[in-house]
């Protein structure tokens, strides 16, 4: 297995066309080792949501190469795409994004109903609920399978979502903010949950505005303008400051 | 995902949101109850049609004097009815009529004016009259003038009530009569009371009914009975020029009509007919109407769940897999709607008719015809709404509140 998990090479996307051009992200080169925790930093309007959707197969390049677990992916379909997200690739949103009509276990088995017929790696169905059993009693919610997301705390809804992000086993978990919507407490609880998978050696890839909580991450990517400013270990303080100073 | 998971996850769907679901698919179940309602009652009017044909004789061409012609109710006569049988080919009977209002009394009973009918023995064959007891009178008792009548079954009720009249006597005018049998019921058809009839001998009513002012062996009708609905237009024309030579008289200017029951029916035939177009468009726009309510709801269920298609995109769905989950919900809501219409419909059809005021009759091919009709408007106005859907970006998507 190779050691790089991704690598981008002058990943540029512009947005609109002429005069109105917007450049989002002006050419990025960033690589990701397997088993790294990275925290993208960066103001608002520096290109990171753009970034993250890219890295998440959820948008294309304008141009340059993104090649992740060993396969481009910038030139593929909305539908292969799809199966890239399936696979590998695990979201945890800062809304969650829980149905809230489904029980914390369907939404938990939600990803594994998108594997391709025809994939190996395919759970039979009765398999499915005992996996995402697992993945729920992983996060330490065993006890609230049958709950609704709406009878859970901000922390607990947050927990079935990174549980629904690992069911699929996926070489990558893109975090949004993930602690944008919860309180000091319940931001603690998720992180410490977030840090014991970094230790178990899946790779993170963790967009976050607050220091203390790109504190956690291994490595800070700052961006600004489109571009990586600042690439460097721990704390994140070093990006925060340039904007200060600024 | 295969089909059966997407039909689960389209399933769920519907089931988290029931009470829109059942208001969506009742636009589906009226119009899918309707058509099968409305094809019931026209069916069951054009049967009715159809029976009165029948009772009457579908294969029956009636020969007439011309109305409005002087002289022509006296040139009709027996002999006629003798050539027609003897000359035209594709003929399966001929019966000759004549008839007389009489008393007729028996049992203790007197009826006043009852309609007496003389006609020959080829009657029941050539009317398509069935007897319910006893028997009809032989040619040999019409040759022979025999004294010998079959009665209609309200006569027979009137006079003998529930005792089998056979060898009974009966007077009619003043001559006595043995009776041999009893038509089975006909009922009260255009307002005229077949039952209310008795039928002797002609060679009877000649001899003793007969005014011998328009002459004693003059008939009112000549019946002709066709092999089949095919040789009708051959044996009208046969028909036709044979009583032009009897009769001496212009082909253009007859003193007799050949009619069918086809002419007499033809118009309430038509009129039907257009009442089952209507009754069918109706019906159809009802469907149509019961479509475009899917597919507004499915629009609006697509608005709101955008979150939910972004973030199941996020998790792996390819756009076909949106497509189809929001197709099939379409279908479904149609299918389940084609079901419940069908059930409503068939009930609807014997509840219509249980009510006597119409009759009318389930048309089993309504049932799949309606069922299809109900599926592929699920595909239709589902096509639009899912394929927005699956168009969806999921970034925008995931965006939205």
């Amino acid at each position: 297995m190779e050691e790089l998990l991704l690598n981008t090479q002058n990943v540029t996307k512009f947005y609109g066309s002429d005069d109105a051009t917007v450049h989002a992200l002006a050419g990025v080169n960033l690589s990701v080792r397997r088993g790294e925790f990275v925290a993208i930093m960066g103001p608002s309007g520096s290109g990171k949501s753009t970034l993250m959707n890219i890295l998440g197969c959820l948008d294309r390049p304008t141009s340059g190469a993104y090649v992740l677990d060993g396969e481009d992916v910038s030139e593929l379909s909305r539908a292969q795409l799809a199966d890239v997200r399936n696979r590998k690739i695990g979201f945890i949103f800062q809304s969650f994004n829980l149905l809230p009509r489904l029980s914390a276990l369907k939404n938990v088995m939600m990803p594994m109903l998108y594997y391709r017929q025809d994939a190996d790696e395919r759970p039979r169905v009765d398999e499915r609920e005992e996996r995402a059993t697992r993945a729920l009693e992983d996060v330490g919610l065993g006890d609230r399978l049958h709950h609704r997301p709406n009878q859970l705390s901000g922390g607990q809804q947050q927990r079935v979502a990174i549980a629904r992000a690992l069911v699929n086993q996926p070489p990558l978990i893109l975090a949004d903010e993930p602690t944008g919507n919860l309180d000091s407490h319940a931001s603690e609880e998720v992180m410490t949950l977030i840090g014991g998978l970094h230790r178990k050696g899946v790779t993170i890839l963790m967009v976050t505005h607050d220091p203390t909580i790109a504190a956690h991450a291994e490595r800070v990517v700052c961006l600004r303008d489109g571009l990586i400013v600042a690439d460097g270990p721990g704390g994140g303080g070093n990006c925060v400051e340039r904007e200060g100073r600024r | 995902m295969t089909f059966y998971e997407t039909l689960g996850v389209a399933w769920e769907g519907l089931a988290l949101n029931k009470a829109r679901s059942l208001l969506t698919t009742l636009g589906v179940i009226i119009g899918v109850a309707s058509v099968i309602v409305m094809l019931g009652v026209s069916a069951g009017a054009e049967a009715a049609i159809a029976e009165r044909i029948n009772s009457l004789g579908a294969d029956l061409i009636i020969v007439g004097p011309m109305r409005g012609v002087p002289g022509a109710a006296r040139t009709l006569v027996y002999d006629d009815a003798l050539a027609i049988a003897e000359n035209v080919r594709g003929i399966n009977g001929v019966s000759a009529e004549q008839f007389t209002t009489q008393d007729v009394s028996g049992g203790g009973t007197l009826l006043e004016a009852i309609s007496v009918l003389g006609v020959t023995p080829d009657f029941p064959a050539v009317r398509d009259y069935r007897l319910l007891t006893g028997r009809f009178f032989t040619a040999e008792e019409n040759d022979r003038k025999t004294k010998v009548a079959v009665l209609g079954y309200g006569i027979s009720q009137d006079l003998f009530g529930a005792e089998d009249p056979f060898g009974q006597q009966v007077t009619i005018g003043s001559t006595r009569f043995t009776v041999v049998g009893v038509m089975q019921p006909k009922g009260v058809i255009a307002d005229v009371d077949y039952d209310g009839r008795v039928y002797i001998p002609l060679s009877v009513v000649f001899q003793k009914f007969s005014s011998t002012m328009v002459g004693a062996d003059r008939v009112r009708t000549i019946y002709v009975k066709a092999e089949s609905r095919e040789v009708m237009d051959s044996v009208i024309a046969q028909i036709t020029a044979l009583l032009v030579e009897r009769h001496d008289v212009e082909v253009s200017q007859p003193d007799f009509s050949v009619q069918t029951q086809q002419d007499i029916i033809a118009t309430q035939e038509a009129t039907t007919e257009a009442f089952r177009d209507l009754l069918a468009w109706v019906a159809g726009v009802s469907l149509l109407v019961g479509g475009i309510g899917i597919m507004n709801i499915m629009l609006v269920s697509v608005t709101e769940r955008t979150r939910e298609i972004g973030l199941r995109q996020a998790l792996g769905a390819r756009p076909w897999d949106v497509q189809l989950q929001f197709l099939l919900e379409a279908v479904i809501l149609s299918l389940v709607g084609g079901l419940a219409g069908a059930v409503g419909g068939i009930a609807g059809v014997y509840l219509f008719g249980s009510l006597g005021t119409m009759r009318t009759e389930l048309v089993p091919a309504s049932i799949p015809l309606a069922f299809g009709a109900a599926a592929i408007v699920g595909v239709f106005f589902g096509y639009y709404p899912a394929t927005q859907a699956a168009r969806l970006d999921p970034i925008e998507a995931l965006r939205r509140e």
